[in-house]
């Protein structure tokens, strides 16, 4: 079989020029926020919940031992807001991924030049947008009704802490959208999120027994490193704690990309 | 890269556990050239137009796209693709979707321009959600040429379409191909390899089994079809010699043979009474049915 004509192809680049790679990044990311914008149904659950559950849990049931004892407050309010800001990273990355996977929606962008990493980072953009709206909202309930005092130092470290706190769930929603179905995402994912919420004592102090259990959840690691930002006593060091998010965060990316390349 | 080859599969071999997707396939798209793949399901095309994308690895041979890997974003970002499967945010309005596809090339046409010369400008607003099946596909085959590729991937590009959108969508696919561009059609619509097609290549069983013009590939199979009014009984005139099969429905009796004009001559002897007598050779879609059976090719 031969090719039909033997006329060279005039040379045509097909480099990105950085400008316009650029614009890849920014323009994958605008059209995922604007997706999350026009579909609320998923947007408001995990805006709305972690401050109605703190208010519920800090102000109107255990508002007398808030307003007394400012470390429960803010046990209380670190706990309330991982719980906030992992939640849209795992969902958002394990539901969404799994979903487009299996739909045929990923595949699309892979056999076009979409580069993978703005596929990436476009939902770690939305997963830390959702953080700096609910630390935001955390903060405000806080300190107006959460009996919460910090300082602005600390409360400038908290913010951070949550919001960057979001990434090394963004990897672990990605492990997870990377095997499993649209379907079965959102129950794998809750899986691992419910456990893991209640094993690293997020929302009250463990047993001695499970105590030494909780640094194998990351969720642990975020909290102590949110404690010791709001000044209260954490367990281990701050640096340890990071390195421990890092390293997740590295593993668990660099096993979800191993699998979409190979199956898609 | 010294030729005219755009894309090229060699001797490639694919398997998924113990089922052989492709067997040892050669495939080539040269400049200017619309291929159709042709196939029953299972015969390898999908998995062909994958490795050309890149989105799987053969197992053994080759697959190259503008002489590189397919799995490097500088040889994609000449090619454009429509999957038949994929399904597109739905929250997106059809403009904003063929704006982010253009964001991945390094010189894209004009999104409304685009839109103009596919015929869904009056949609650029509307949900992509809310659209028929039909203007999907349209939305989907400007997604594919919005990049100014030099190839073309189009799986199924026409399913769902009216027949007046299907003769817009064909037309503007010559017209891409008198610019240039190559193009690789799979389809199951034969009339639209029929009309379109440069070049023919049917797979079966992971293997390419026939490849040529139409005509070419029709000539394969020498297989005519007689079709004719007549009070003969089907059962006595498919044990005639010569004939392979026959067959009656309300518009007569219908007669494959390879040899038409002897059977034909004894139809008319054998019945006196016969009219309407029709010959013809083989369309592409017996020539396609005959290639792709069971036997020895």
């Amino acid at each position: 079989m031969n090719a039909t004509t033997s006329t060279s192809l005039p040379i045509v680049s097909s480099d990105l020029p950085a400008g316009r790679l650029v614009r890849a990044y920014l323009t994958e990311a605008r059209y995922e926020t604007v997706r999350m914008l026009r579909s609320p149904g998923f947007a408001l659950p995990f805006l709305g919940m972690p401050v109605l559950l703190y208010l519920l849990f800090a102000v109107l049931i255990a508002g007398h031992v808030t307003r007394e004892d400012q470390i429960a407050a803010r046990f209380f309010f670190t706990g309330f807001s991982v719980f906030g800001v992992i939640g849209p990273a795992m969902f958002g990355f394990g539901m969404n991924v799994a979903t487009e996977r299996t739909q045929g929606l990923l595949q699309l962008k892979r056999a076009l030049p979409m580069p993978m990493a703005a596929y990436l980072l476009a939902k770690v953009f939305m997963a830390v947008l959702f953080a700096v709206i609910i630390m935001a909202s955390m903060i405000a309930a806080g300190l107006s009704l959460g009996h919460l005092t910090l300082t602005a130092g600390q409360i400038a470290t908290v913010a951070v802490t949550g919001i960057l706190g979001a990434v090394p769930f963004c990897a672990m929603g990605l492990l997870i959208g990377a095997w499993a179905t649209g379907r079965s995402a959102p129950a794998f994912v809750n899986l691992v999120y419910i456990p893991m919420l209640h094993l690293s004592g997020l929302f009250y102090p463990l047993p001695k027994s499970l105590q030494a259990m909780a640094p194998a959840w990351p969720t642990f690691h975020l909290h102590q490193l949110a404690l010791s930002a709001a000044g209260v006593d954490s367990r281990g060091e701050d640096l340890v704690h990071v390195a421990v998010l890092a390293g997740v965060t590295v593993l668990f990316a660099l096993i979800a990309l191993r699998r979409l390349e190979r199956a898609g | 890269m010294n030729d005219a080859r755009l894309a090229e599969l060699s001797g490639v071999h694919k398997r998924y556990g113990s089922t052989v997707a492709l067997d040892g396939l050669d495939l080539e798209v040269g400049r200017r050239e619309l291929l159709a793949v042709l196939g029953p399901n299972g015969a390898g095309k999908t998995t062909a137009v994958s490795l050309l994308l890149g989105l799987q690895q053969p197992d053994a041979g080759i697959a190259r796209l503008f002489g590189q890997p397919p799995k490097d974003l500088a040889a994609r970002r000449r090619a454009g693709v429509m999957m038949q499967e994929a399904s597109l945010a739905p929250e997106l309005r059809v403009r904003e979707q063929v704006d982010l596809v253009a964001s991945y090339y390094p010189a894209p046409l004009e999104v409304d321009d685009v839109l103009e010369k596919t015929h869904i400008a009056a949609l650029a607003k509307r949900p992509y959600g809310k659209l028929s099946g039909g203007q999907k596909r349209q939305v989907q085959l400007a997604m594919a040429i919005v990049g100014r590729p030099r190839i073309l991937f189009l799986d199924e590009p026409t399913v769902g379409l009216d027949l007046q959108a299907r003769e817009l969508v064909w037309s503007m696919l010559r017209g891409l191909v008198d610019e240039g561009a190559a193009i690789v059609l799979t389809t199951h619509y034969l009339e639209e390899a029929e009309a379109l097609a440069d070049r023919v290549a049917v797979l079966g069983k992971g293997r390419l089994i026939a490849s040529g013009s139409v005509s070419d590939v029709r000539a394969l199979v020498e297989r005519q079809q007689i079709t004719c009014c007549t009070a003969l009984v089907a059962e006595e005139v498919a044990s005639w010699p010569g004939v392979e099969e026959a067959s009656r429905d309300q518009r007569g009796l219908h007669v494959t043979t390879r040899n038409a004009e002897d059977v034909a001559r004894r139809l008319l002897a054998a019945d006196p009474g016969l009219t309407r007598l029709e010959i013809r050779r083989a369309g592409l879609a017996e020539a396609f049915a005959e290639l792709t059976q069971e036997k020895p090719s």
